[in-house]
């Protein structure tokens, strides 16, 4: 018998191109900050779960055993999960596994990643995720697979990049009132029109930064929930599927991935009409366009319509649904693994009403995070109530 | 946010900082090399791109023809039944004008980059490769190309055996 989990608690540090931080030590500021908000310490933890995307980017290998001091699991049952960019989101869920299974009452997720060590640039790292025989030859980097996604959705579907670069405007726009916040500003669709074609037709207001930072949550039973708080978010439905690596053989206008990991996580929480019943959604947004392919695979729009609930401002903080109300991490910054907790974190705010001015107009009940990563392939969903 | 934070913890250092060396860190180069198998599949695949051809696999119970090659089909989940021999030629699926390289650093002359699906494969089996002989603002997805390969004596059994994909007739 699966037992409810609830999150009673959530930290997060700045998150910005190069943090003077170890791992370790903003491991611990995200974390001591989800116990202090929770009015919990230490001891009241029973196991960890870490999230960390590849270890080529700090270039220590066993990251789960080196940051875990920093994490407050040293004699605790601790995992470390990975899938890519969307190990953010899949980290929960790893404490989700903890804690429904009846393993558990209390489980500390945290999500820690410094890209900041590898030069000349993090990018660099990405070309080893490619096919070592057929791929990296041809001289990859990462922004090829997102660049020609990006170009065949635009295909499919007749959308243009000035819709698209809405995307960047909003979230930049939201991330102004994120403390945490590496990016938040004010432009507008002709700026990212304007701005460098990197792999076009990504540009450079297309894509998000690299990152340092961390974010934690608190898990706990349902019974140590309502002990903790009047106001536990409910982690209610999880899903998480992943394709092949033969990215070339998919269809790039749809992640069904995404859509199958939707379905999982909705079929859980009961959610029989996800766009009626969703209130607020954090879907993955290292690229603007990335966030319209979510919404469609998330069946929070059809299919090559999110750019047109956009222009409609459906997906503003005081739209319908309201999109990546932190500023997503076109705007937050996008520390890979911690990025996909960032969304979790803002969910949880957004849900008990603690989101200051970033708080969405309508009153939010039920909200979903989602992330993305590998090539193509991965997609992880929490779905959560108030 | 929590009513119970007020501040967030985090130094960030500046790109002057580290300029200035201001703070201290260390530097270090780690240079692996690694020889990898291709492969069952991939090792034929590389053979016959050295004798200028491009092969698949079939399964028998889904029908579909595979490229890249594989020894079992990931959807019947069983071992695949034959090799065929596809055509050098396909259509562009998708494709990117990059201007930076692998290490994010500008290039001087961008890649022509683009997910080629090859004829005589199952509807959608691309792989990713570049194009060449043709102006970036004449690319289009549907546009038939075909393969411009390495001369016999240079072939290296390599994905690079094809220098990139041209348009069909020019």
């Amino acid at each position: 018998m699966r037992r409810r989990v609830a999150i009673v608690g959530a930290g997060i540090t700045l998150f910005r191109r190069r943090m003077l931080e170890s791992p370790k030590e903003l491991s611990f500021e995200a974390s001591k900050m989800a116990l202090d908000s929770a009015g919990l310490t230490l001891k009241d933890i029973q196991s960890v779960v870490s999230g960390s995307a590849p270890d080529a980017f700090d270039g220590v290998h066993m990251k789960g055993e080196y940051y875990l001091d920093g994490m407050g699991a040293i004699g605790k049952p601790h995992e470390r999960v990975y899938v890519g960019g969307g190990t953010g989101v899949f980290t929960p869920i790893g404490g989700w596994w903890n804690v429904a299974s009846g393993l558990y009452d209390t489980c500390l997720c945290v999500a820690e990643e410094k890209m900041s060590p590898l030069h000349p640039h993090p990018q660099y790292a990405f070309w080893s995720i490619f096919d070592q025989i057929l791929e990296r030859p041809l001289g990859t980097t990462l922004l090829w697979i997102f660049s020609l996604e990006m170009r065949r959705y635009m295909h499919k579907y007749g959308i243009k990049e000035e819709e698209i670069a809405e995307v960047a405007v909003k979230n930049k726009g939201n991330a102004v009132d994120h403390p945490s916040a590496q990016l938040g500003a004010k432009i507008t669709v002709d700026d990212v029109m304007r701005s460098e074609p990197i792999c076009e037709p990504v540009k450079r207001l297309d894509v998000s930064p690299p990152s340092d930072g961390a974010a934690a949550v608190i898990l706990a039973s349902e019974k140590v929930a309502k002990k903790l708080t009047d106001q536990p978010v409910w982690l209610d439905g999880v899903g998480w599927t992943l394709d092949s690596t033969h990215w070339t053989n998919r269809d790039l206008a749809y992640p069904e991935y995404v859509e199958k990991a939707a379905k999982m996580a909705y079929k859980m929480a009961g959610v029989k009409n996800p766009r009626k019943e969703i209130d607020v959604a954090e879907p993955y947004d290292p690229f603007d366009y990335k966030e319209l392919h979510h919404l469609e695979g998330l069946q929070l729009a059809g299919k090559g319509e999110a750019p047109q609930m956009t222009l409609d401002g459906v997906t503003q903080r005081d739209g319908d649904l309201p999109v990546c109300p932190s500023g997503g991490l076109l705007g937050v910054g996008n520390p890979i693994a911690a990025a996909g907790m960032m969304k979790i974190c803002e969910i949880f705010w957004q849900l008990r009403g603690e989101a200051g001015k970033r708080q969405v107009k309508k009153d939010a009940r039920t909200g979903l995070a989602q992330a993305w990563g590998d090539l193509m392939q991965v997609g992880t969903v929490t779905v959560m109530r108030s | 946010m929590s009513r119970k934070i007020t501040r967030y913890q985090g130094r960030e250092i500046t790109l002057d900082e580290v300029r200035e060396g201001k703070y201290l860190d260390i530097v270090y180069k780690f240079e692996p090399k690694y020889s990898w198998a291709a492969g069952v599949a991939i090792s034929r695949f590389l053979t016959e791109l050295k004798d200028g051809k491009i092969v698949a696999r079939k399964c028998y119970k889904c029908e579909r023809i595979l490229v890249p090659p594989r020894m079992y089909c990931e959807q019947c989940y069983r071992p695949t039944d034959e090799w065929i021999q596809v055509k050098d030629t396909g259509t562009v699926n998708t494709f990117s004008i990059s201007h930076v390289g692998t290490d994010a650093r500008r290039l001087k002359t961008p890649i022509l980059v683009a997910v080629v699906d090859i004829e005589g494969a199952s509807p959608g089996m691309g792989i990713l490769h570049k194009l060449g002989e043709v102006e970036p603002s004449k690319i289009s997805i549907g546009m038939k190309v075909q393969a411009v390969w390495k001369r016999p004596e240079e072939r290296q059994g390599a994905i690079t055996d094809i220098l990139y994909f041209k348009p069909v007739g020019s």
